[in-house]
């Protein structure tokens, strides 16, 4: 009981740290001391002390984007086991209710974004539409492989059954669904080469100018549900490649945080060795994340 | 009539001189100029006499810059005259800023709208009173159909930037027109600067009062390149010769202009497409070359530095000796950061094919600066019309064929490296000549009597183009039209026309690649 619920509460507490250690590899690659690591949850705590305020063409529809979109997040969550620590819920077949959790938050974050009338706001809702039209079948064609591999339709056992042995014996279809969850993880976390989180300027934007408009704690939650959604992926993506093996739920717990830690590490390292792709080279490099999950599909069906 | 005059760059003319034109004689005069190479400088009204009720006359300046001459010609006067932009598209900003400053009217213009919403005529104290418009507040043009939008950019922006605004007419991602609406910046210069040294800028002043600093801050990023035109203006109307060591040092300040300035948008680009190494070096470096400036006259823009008659501040040997050590080691880093944006491929698919131009809109547009250069276009005032030091240093224009966003980098830098040739020779050529005047005359032989009716145009090479500052004097040898054409008053319609039917993402990376001046339009 203890391990599940540390394995929401670890996240909770944890996830913008992980924001930070992307942010602190950003700037020693730049050269910069970087801000201190706890920022993010003063800028967080700062948010949820402010009001907000609300244009008049805007319904409730705004306000409940970001509340929705946090609570389906956290919903989400719970889904995701943590090192070796079991996941909060699970059940057969979870994995489409995961996924569609995260597709439901996103639609009420497009929906809030339409709500504003902004002409900015409509393109960047236009953008994220499309772009997770793509994402969402490879993210499911990525499940599917390791499904097939495990046997197992719920996320905590087809990770559950990912060991070092399985390193050993079928490597081709971790490493290809490895790589192809890392590449979804930049794109839905509007990463850089998909999008850039850091940049001011509205029009090149894709995620960011959705959210213009909220302010106070909306974007409290906007900030904080952005945050537990890079940990989500990362989370999976890692226990994949680092799979927890030493037994002792301690140290597989540290091991798993570790493995979080990294993937951000990963994502900061990406971002400061390469600039961001043109918007219409988008599509491809998901199609080429599909690629690696349809091939590590008919690797492990074969 | 076929005029013939022709003059070169910071010389002065008696205005008798010029070539007077009836309209249809001025269109085919500067419609076979363009056909041969050249390009419409400036175009602008001249204040009318008293007496004439109002009506102005048209001055031309034509650059060849192949033959590295000017033609000067003046139309009759009039108060509507039938457009040149129909078949002279450069002279499109041109006539619509005659239009708004002397109440003219060039009929047949296709897009007669104002520049800098200013009250109409402010230069003309004959034409018609109207009320001042709103900034931007005009007939956008618009794009009809059930699919198309409108996303409107600015004034305020969210970065800290100038204001402008920006109209997109789009279907979908792909912007069909964009256009840009300034003049929130405009402060009134060139009416200030009539009268010359009795107008108002020089009222209760010391020496010449205001105008260096509204010199200074045309375009606040470009400095020492418009102090420079109206220094040159000046010293050619005063008959002033410029001592050698002052011609060296003004060439060490433009160019360590052009390096900061070149060196910032190297790194602004990097930081457009989220390449952080490169963004984090430049902006430092950056800060490296303004600090050189600022060694020689204690100014990081250099205000100050450039003084009719030569430059106000002398550099010992030591002083030398320590601009060279630091421009060594900055420059060497430069090179550095410069390398791993070029050598990045994602930094470099980014780039390529992004917001092009061809040669031919370029021409047709009379792009200057690097984004002409950058289509094919190897124009540079250092070369056409050398001036000053430059006339001893051979500067090299830059090119680069493909008219992209890769392009305007890398004639970027390219000039890096030959701006760091040059201020390396000049620093050679300097401890050559240990000692000598920095200015012709002292501080207080300033401001010097001024040629009566006389015309002086005098074009430099600023970082962003061709700055060029035209003057005419009256009869008591008063500045009569003092004109200033920033490069940005001709590169705005090229950044309009990198992003017909291109992804309207591209933009902010496009814009950022011209890096125009609204100031320097604006005026």
């Amino acid at each position: 009981m203890t391990a599940r619920a540390l394995s929401v509460v670890l996240p909770l507490l944890m996830a913008p740290l992980a924001f930070a250690v992307i942010h602190r590899v950003k700037a020693r690659f730049a050269g910069r001391q970087g801000k201190p690591l706890m920022q993010i949850y003063r800028d967080i705590r700062k948010c949820l002390g402010k009001g907000a305020t609300l244009s008049r063409t805007t319904t409730w529809l705004f306000r409940a984007g970001p509340t929705i979109n946090l609570a389906a997040t956290l919903a989400a969550l719970s889904f995701v086991p943590l090192g070796g620590l079991p996941a909060a819920v699970s059940f057969p077949g979870d994995i489409f209710v995961f996924a569609y959790l995260l597709a439901m938050g996103r639609f009420f974050t497009i929906m809030a974004a339409l709500d504003t009338g902004s002409s900015f706001e409509g393109m960047g809702a236009s953008r994220e539409a499309v772009y997770s039209c793509l994402a969402e079948p490879m993210l499911f064609l990525a499940l599917l492989a390791l499904a097939r591999h495990s046997g197992d339709l719920s996320l905590s056992g087809m990770l559950a059954a990912v060991s070092a042995g399985s390193w050993l014996t079928g490597a081709p279809v971790l490493a290809l669904v490895t790589v192809a969850l890392f590449l979804i993880l930049l794109a839905e976390n509007c990463r850089v080469p998909f999008d850039d989180p850091t940049t001011h300027l509205e029009l090149t934007m894709i995620h960011e100018v959705m959210v213009l408009d909220h302010g106070g704690p909306d974007f409290a939650f906007i900030e904080y549900a952005q945050t537990l959604k890079l940990w989500i992926f990362a989370a999976v993506a890692t226990s994949l490649l680092l799979p927890a093996a030493s037994g002792s739920l301690v140290w597989d717990a540290l091991w798993g945080l570790a493995g979080v830690f990294a993937a951000a590490a990963a994502v900061g390292v990406t971002e400061s060795v390469m600039a961001r792709l043109r918007l219409t080279r988008v599509p491809p490099l998901l199609a080429a994340a599909g690629a690696f999950a349809a091939l590590a599909l008919i690797l492990v069906g074969g | 009539m076929q005029p013939d005059l022709t003059m070169r760059n910071g010389e002065s003319i008696p205005a008798h001189l010029i070539p007077v034109l009836d309209f249809e004689s001025l269109r085919t005069f500067l419609v076979g100029e363009m056909r041969g190479g050249g390009r419409l400088a400036a175009l602008f009204g001249l204040p009318p006499s008293p007496g004439t009720g109002g009506a102005v006359r048209l001055l031309a300046v034509v650059a060849r810059d192949g033959a590295g001459i000017l033609r000067p010609v003046v139309s009759e006067a009039c108060d509507r005259y039938p457009a040149l932009t129909p078949d002279l598209p450069q002279a499109h900003l041109f006539e619509r800023e005659l239009s708004e400053q002397f109440g003219v009217t060039p009929v047949g213009h296709p897009r007669l709208k104002p520049v800098r919403y200013h009250a109409p005529g402010t230069l003309n104290p004959a034409a018609p009173a109207a009320p001042r418009p709103l900034p931007a507040d005009t007939d956008f043009f618009r794009v009809e159909g059930d699919e198309v939008h409108e996303v409107a950019v600015g004034p305020i922006h969210a970065g800290v930037i100038e204001p402008g605004h920006f109209r997109f007419q789009c279907h979908g991602e792909t912007v069909f027109h964009l256009e840009i609406a300034l003049g929130f910046q405009h402060r009134g210069i060139e009416a200030s600067l009539e009268g010359g040294l009795l107008g108002p800028l020089a009222a209760g002043g010391q020496g010449f009062g205001r105008i260096p600093h509204f010199m200074a801050t045309a375009a606040g990023d470009t400095t020492i390149g418009h102090t420079l035109a109206w220094c040159r203006i000046m010293e050619s109307l005063s008959g002033t010769t410029v001592p050698e060591r002052a011609g060296l040092f003004r060439l060490i300040a433009l160019e360590l202009e052009r390096l900061a300035n070149h060196t910032g948008d190297l790194g602004a680009l990097a930081g457009d497409v989220a390449y952080l190494p490169t963004m984090s070096f430049c902006g430092r470096l950056r800060g490296d070359f303004l600090n050189m400036t600022a060694l020689l006259c204690g100014n990081r823009f250099g205000r100050g530095l450039v003084v009719p008659g030569g430059v106000a501040f002398d550099a010992d040997p030591a002083r030398l000796a320590e601009l060279r050590g630091r421009f060594e080691s900055t420059f060497r880093d430069v090179e550095g950061a410069a390398d791993l944006l070029f050598e990045t491929p994602s930094v470099r698919a980014r780039f390529e094919h992004t917001g092009e131009i061809t040669r031919e809109t370029a021409t047709a547009l009379g792009l200057v600066g690097p984004a002409a250069r950058a289509c094919g276009i190897a124009r540079d005032v250092r070369v056409d019309h050398p001036f000053g030091a430059y006339r001893r240093l051979a500067a090299r224009a830059a090119s680069w064929p493909s008219g992209d966003v890769y392009a305007r980098a890398f004639v970027r830098r390219q000039e890096i490296r030959e701006s760091a040739r040059l201020i390396r020779a000049a620093l050679d050529l300097l401890s050559g000549l240990p000692g000598g005047d920095i200015r012709h005359g002292d501080a207080a032989s300033w401001p010097r009597p001024l040629a009566p009716e006389s015309l002086a145009v005098s074009l430099v090479e600023g970082w962003r183009g061709e700055i060029c500052h035209v003057a005419l004097t009256d009869e008591d040898g008063r500045v009569m039209r003092y004109k200033m054409v920033d490069p940005s008053f001709h590169n705005w319609e090229g950044l309009a026309m990198a992003l017909r039917g291109r992804a309207i993402s591209d933009f902010p990376l496009c814009n950022k690649s011209f890096n125009l001046s609204y100031c320097g339009h604006d005026l």
